[in-house]
């Protein structure tokens, strides 16, 4: 279980870190939001790692259950606004990308700034 | 068992992660985000995590893909420079790893019940649940009650991102906006021409549809409620576009009933909160709208649902369209 | 009225909030200003209503949906949120009383309703962090404001609004994204959200690594979203491009409710708890703020843009404001919360007065400027006295702040002597950039460009000057008349610092 735990966390840093990268590295816009989705959902399996209980089942709490072992609802109802941020903010900047191409013919950084800059 | 399948499934996941960045074909990273979004969502429903698992099935990889190939339909699928600083980024990235490990020790075991998350708060919402709100899902209860202001808030973050894709897309264009001839690809939109998936799609929208009343209206009892079921019958609407055609699903739902959708979800969740001043207490104090608080709750919980799911499908629907409809222009 | 005082936290937030998704349905289309600005007007009055409150002594306090804390969602307002709400709905109403005239131009009619339907929705996003008690309420509340400042600076005219708004989306995700890891990690040490359950579980735990990535990650994402040195690269072009009512508002405020989040959070949350964590924040910030006075003030020496100019000053000012929060003394944070709310009213008079200024001159850059005080003799006056509070000349709000920051500094011994020299070299460089403005407007010879081909340039509308005077007027009144901003600062930081070991 221990090492589980820590190959969950490692996936969680290795997601995070690549779509950090692909944010900060990438030239193409639409590339750094998916990248920036792709950071947002290694935060989500940071979460819901943490809201598990070994042997638990989902908090739903039916009659009947003997002694029940519950996951922690919190985090899940924290990941469940998260996820709909992450959608949000997405919609948002593929909105942004589109203007940016259709005002400069291009959604690649660094053609954008050469433009700027004539 | 589970255990060995959780990490081929987190396996596949940093594999997945791993061909999105390298892959310069946009289409490519965008399917494989689709991809990835199914694997984590497995992934959730492993770790207990029902409701979070239908979410990210039906934004990440239902909407967010179609958004994704809306969106390249409209700039242009291949990335011409791949990396800029590779290096430099590279070390920013790694330093940052570093830290991030750094967390490593001294972190609860994994599973652990007696980890200190799992004190305090979060068995206090297992425990009064049945008691003051009598519902069996209990992420219902802490999402639309106990954190009922966290909710509304959400409403507002997509509320706000539709009025911003809308207020963007409103915009004339002027300057650079004509697209070269051949680079336009109807790939991500349209599947008019194609026989199987369109009588596939036909079959499967009012069962979409369907499902998704259901999964609104059965939120209190097992996984779901508002988001997700506005994120199914929103995709089920984006799937009838796909299959008979932007103009004849804007027929059937016209954009002045989204914007009616997308406010009147919104309002009517500020509504509610307000009813809880105007009856004697708190905002968003569900528990006098009816004689007896229990059922207040849950009358309260029903009507946010509500409000949420209304929300949710205007607006997802709505950004849709407004991508759809600059294709088109 | 009684009735509802207590409700006051939540209208704060409710009202622009509900208000927004009206603006939509709001028929005909011109009413949209008229309502989004009684909007701003009715949180302005809540904001001074509980100001007063929180001048008697008051702490309002609110449990959503009548769960107590920690299991529901808190709001607190004291002296320090109080002070942040008079700056925040205080900007928002005079920008959107002074900005009609600007807007028209820039934002088509048929869209306006969605663009003061965004600005609503930045409004109640920054009041509902400044209300919060609750980690992630304030998450949630960061993301309103920030998608809905996105959508404002994005309205910009010009092309290069776009790509100024995705680096300012790009940066603010992460910033956001960061500091939901680290309320994360916190959480799971402590099993809790609310700020002040926070900092009473987080003693058994408080030394444990995961604890310490968490504050690193919450400073870091914060300080992303406050424009805090190096991290400002999104600032300088989200201002200038973005449209002038809209620079005026967030030039006034949107930096400062980060900087409030970061202060909030270091000094009550972890500071206490921290071994050396107040060392170790102390000797971050300091440094940074230093560079951040030194580099916003050397490039806005060179910077021909007003805007853009204007922009980079207020790197330098977020500077000033961390300088004081970083010398961890009651002095050193209350001069630091008094420059917030100076700061606000100097960068807002000037930010007013570059909008007039655009409604007859359509290029900003310095060298187009020449002669246009004549042609606009009440716009550019106004811009002078707004400047000389920027400064820090006696007689204006600014002056007061930084002799505060002075004094304060002055306590430390000789690393305050160095801090002062910092302090005196920014601020005579301000008297560089303000005098560059002052000298191209007045003393240059007029320019025949096409803007003004037969010197027919009139002075801005009245009602925009109007407000404009009002704004420089209350950087004189500021500046003479201390009590209030310096009353509610100098409480703001005796709490802050209380939470120190």
């Amino acid at each position: 279980m221990e090492l589980l735990g820590l190959y969950h966390y490692w996936v969680f840093v290795v997601l995070l870190m690549t779509g950090f990268y692909a944010v900060v590295a990438k030239v193409n816009l639409i590339k750094k939001l998916i990248g920036v989705s792709l950071f947002q959902s290694a935060v989500f399996l940071l979460y819901i790692t943490m809201s598990k209980v070994s042997g638990g089942t989902a908090p739903i709490v039916l009659p009947g259950m003997v002694d029940p072992l519950y996951s922690n609802p919190l985090p899940q109802v924290l990941i469940l606004t998260a996820i709909v941020v992450g959608i949000s903010t997405t919609a948002l900047g593929l909105g942004i990308a589109v203007r940016i191409k259709e005002e400069y013919g291009t959604t690649e950084e660094h053609e954008i700034q050469e433009i700027d800059r004539r | 068992m589970t255990a060995v399948f959780s990490i081929f499934l987190l396996t596949l996941l940093v594999i997945t992660a791993l061909g999105i960045v390298r892959t310069r074909n946009l289409f490519v990273a965008v399917m494989l985000l689709g991809i990835f979004s199914l694997l984590i969502a497995i992934n959730f429903f492993i770790l207990d995590a029902a409701d979070v698992a239908l979410t990210e099935a039906a934004v990440g990889a239902g909407i967010s893909t179609v958004l994704f190939l809306g969106a390249l339909a409209l700039t242009s699928e291949r990335e011409r420079l791949g990396t800029r600083h590779r290096w430099l980024s590279l070390a920013v990235v790694a330093s940052a790893t570093l830290v991030v490990l750094y967390a490593t020790f001294d972190k609860p075991r994994f599973g652990d019940p007696n980890a200190p998350v799992h004190q305090h708060v979060a068995p206090w919402y297992l425990e009064k649940t049945p008691e003051y709100i009598d519902i069996p899902n209990v992420v219902t209860a802490v999402l639309g009650s106990f954190r009922g202001y966290d909710t509304l808030g959400e409403v507002f973050v997509v509320f706000t991102a539709g009025i911003g894709v809308l207020f963007l897309l409103s915009a004339r264009r002027h300057g650079a906006a004509h697209r070269p001839p051949g680079e336009r690809d109807p790939s991500g939109i349209g599947l008019r021409e194609h026989v199987i998936p369109r009588v596939v799609g036909r079959l499967l929208v009012p069962f979409i549809l369907l499902f998704g009343l259901y999964v609104q209206f059965h939120g209190e009892y097992g996984p779901g409620g508002g988001f997700q079921a506005g994120a199914l019958i929103a995709a089920a609407f984006i799937l009838y576009a796909l299959v008979e055609g932007e103009d004849r699903t804007l027929a059937a739902v016209p954009q002045s009933w989204l914007n009616a959708l997308m406010v009147g979800g919104a309002l009517l969740y500020g509504a509610v909160g307000l009813a809880g001043i105007a009856l004697g207490s708190n905002f968003l104090d569900y528990s006098v709208l009816a004689a007896n608080p229990v059922a207040g709750q849950q009358l309260g919980i029903i009507l946010i649902e509500a409000g949420v799911g209304m929300t949710v499908t205007g607006t997802l629907l709505s950004i849709f369209h407004a991508f759809a409809a600059r294709d088109r222009a | 009225m009684t009735g509802l005082n207590a409700h006051l936290p939540a209208l704060q937030v409710v009202v622009p909030l509900l208000i927004a998704p009206l603006l939509i349905l709001l028929r005909p289309r011109g009413l949209a200003w008229a309502a989004a600005t009684a909007a701003s007007a009715m949180a302005f009055a809540i904001a001074v209503q509980m100001t007063v409150g929180v001048l008697d002594g008051q702490e309002y306090r609110y449990a959503l949906g009548g769960w107590s804390a920690p299991y529901g969602i808190e709001l607190l307002v004291d002296s320090f949120s109080a002070l942040l709400l008079l700056i925040v709905t205080g900007a928002s109403t005079l920008a959107l009383l002074a900005g009609k005239a600007s807007l028209d131009s820039e934002i088509e009619p048929r869209r306006q309703p969605l663009f003061y339907s965004a600005w609503l929705l930045a409004l109640a996003g920054l009041a509902g962090i400044l209300v919060a008690a609750d980690a992630f309420n304030i998450f949630v509340f960061m993301e309103i404001s920030s998608l809905a400042s996105y959508v404002l600076v994005a309205g910009g005219p010009d092309r290069r609004a776009l790509p100024a708004v995705f680096k300012y989306l790009l940066m603010g995700t992460i910033g956001a994204t960061f500091y939901l890891i680290g309320v994360g990690l916190v959480y799971m040490m402590t099993g809790t959200l609310n700020l002040a359950d926070m900092e009473l579980r987080i003693h058994e735990v408080a030394d444990q690594k995961p604890i310490l990535v968490a504050a690193g990650f919450i400073t870091v994402g914060l300080a992303l979203k406050a424009a805090v040195f190096p991290l400002h690269v999104w600032l300088p072009n989200a201002y200038t491009y973005a449209p002038h009512a809209v620079s005026a508002f967030f030039a006034a405020c949107a930096t400062k409710v980060a900087l409030y989040v970061l202060l909030r959070f270091d000094f009550v949350v972890f500071q206490q708890n921290l071994t050396g964590h107040e060392e170790q924040f102390a000797a971050y910030l300091m440094p940074l703020a230093v560079l951040a006075i030194l580099f916003g003030s050397a490039v806005a020496l060179f910077e021909s843009n007003l805007k853009r100019l204007l922009a980079y000053s207020s790197v330098a000012q977020i500077g000033y404001i961390l300088l004081g929060a970083s010398l961890l003394s009651i002095g050193g944070v209350s001069a630091s919360l008094l420059h917030m709310f100076n700061h606000a009213l100097a960068k807002g008079a000037l930010f007013l007065a570059v909008m007039a200024i655009a409604t007859r001159y359509s290029q900003l850059d310095l060298q187009h400027l020449a002669g246009a005080a004549k042609r606009m003799p009440w716009t550019f006056s106004a811009l002078v006295v707004a400047g000389l509070s920027l400064i820090g000349v006696p007689g204006t709000a600014g002056f007061i702040s930084k002799w505060y920051l002075v004094a304060a500094a002055l306590e430390e011994g000789v690393l305050g002597m160095a801090l002062v020299a910092v302090i005196v070299v920014g601020s005579l460089m301000a008297v560089v950039y303000i005098w560059r403005i002052v000298e191209a407007a007045w003393f240059a010879p007029a320019d025949k460009s096409a803007d003004d081909p037969g010197g027919s340039v009139r002075e801005a509308p009245a009602a925009m000057l109007a407000i404009l005077w009002l704004a420089a007027l209350a950087n004189v009144y500021f500046g003479i008349a201390t009590g209030l901003p310096r009353e509610l600062a100098t409480a703001a930081a005796i709490s802050l610092m209380g939470h120190l070991p």
